[in-house]
């Protein structure tokens, strides 16, 4: 899958191989000994960053998981 | 939604990027924030571009959004010590037409638990609806208002027909109608934009 940024795309399948080795080796099993992906992601934020204020993509000031918060619950 | 497959696994593939055929409609994916809370929770922002496919009609109705991908962010607590995750996604384009919101929790079935169970909400609004309403209510407080002033005109001619004198003149019966006229003509302006303002979270269907 490509990144946004066409340039950014060969940094983010660097930083999602790193990513989804640490999730399913250390994440998952409850071992946090740090990130080991952290340079990685750095690199590729810059980049695709840069692409979504090119692209004027409005993801800016949006509270995560925010719009959610207003949901009322529907039982099944 | 009942998946046989290890908690674990579906996690991992959840996760894991798209290059997936029945997926084409998908253009992009990455990762917009990333952190890991003290509490050992992950949590993720993914942006998505997706193609912007419409029916014939609504490419006339709305030509402006034909030539413009759709922007979505996906937003995802994934929470390893409860087993659990938990998916938002919406559009933050398009939104003046329609907004998606698909809310996402994944957990472990109490039953069986090699088990994944999922719940699935969404809604999905536009406030579109907002005007259509505004115009009814906009319709029917002018209506209001002119029925006021013509049945006070009536009371007045009514008076006058059965001998008694009107208690006011018809100049003083009009300026009092007009006065309330304007007055319910108001209230119904104001709820009339309160109404088209808070359009977009007023009509809902769920799903």
């Amino acid at each position: 899958m490509n990144s946004v940024g066409e340039a950014c795309t060969e940094l983010k399948r660097e930083y999602d191989q790193c990513f989804n080795r640490w999730f399913a080796e250390k994440f998952l099993k409850g071992e946090n000994a740090g990130d080991p992906c952290v340079q990685l992601f750095k690199r590729y934020q810059l980049c695709v960053q840069k692409a979504i204020k090119e692209k004027d993509i409005p993801i800016e000031g949006l509270e995560f998981m925010g719009p959610s918060k207003g949901k009322a619950e529907n039982s099944s | 939604m009942l998946a046989p497959r290890a908690a674990d696994l579906s996690l991992t593939s959840t996760l894991l990027p798209l290059p997936f055929s029945p997926s084409k409609h998908v253009l992009t994916e990455d990762i917009v924030h990333r952190e890991v809370t003290a509490d050992q929770k992950l949590l993720s922002r993914r942006l998505l571009t997706k193609t912007n496919r419409m029916p014939r009609w609504a490419e006339r109705f709305f030509p402006a959004n034909v030539a413009h991908s759709v922007y979505i962010l996906e937003d995802s607590i994934v929470d390893p010590q409860n087993r659990t995750m938990t998916t938002y996604t919406w559009n933050i384009n398009h939104a003046r037409l329609m907004v998606v919101e698909e809310r996402c929790v994944y957990c472990v079935n109490p039953e069986n638990s090699s088990w994944t169970e999922v719940k699935r909400e969404a809604w999905v609004s536009s406030s579109l609806f907002g005007v259509s309403r505004a115009i009814q209510e906009f319709g029917l407080a002018r209506f209001k208002s002119n029925v006021t002033k013509s049945t006070k005109g009536f009371e007045y001619v009514l008076a006058k027909l059965q001998g008694e004198a009107p208690s006011k003149t018809l100049v003083e019966t009009a300026k009092e109608a007009t006065e309330k006229a304007k007055e319910t003509a108001l209230a119904a302006t104001e709820k009339a934009k309160d109404l088209a303002s808070k359009a977009a979270t007023k009509k809902k269907q769920y799903v």
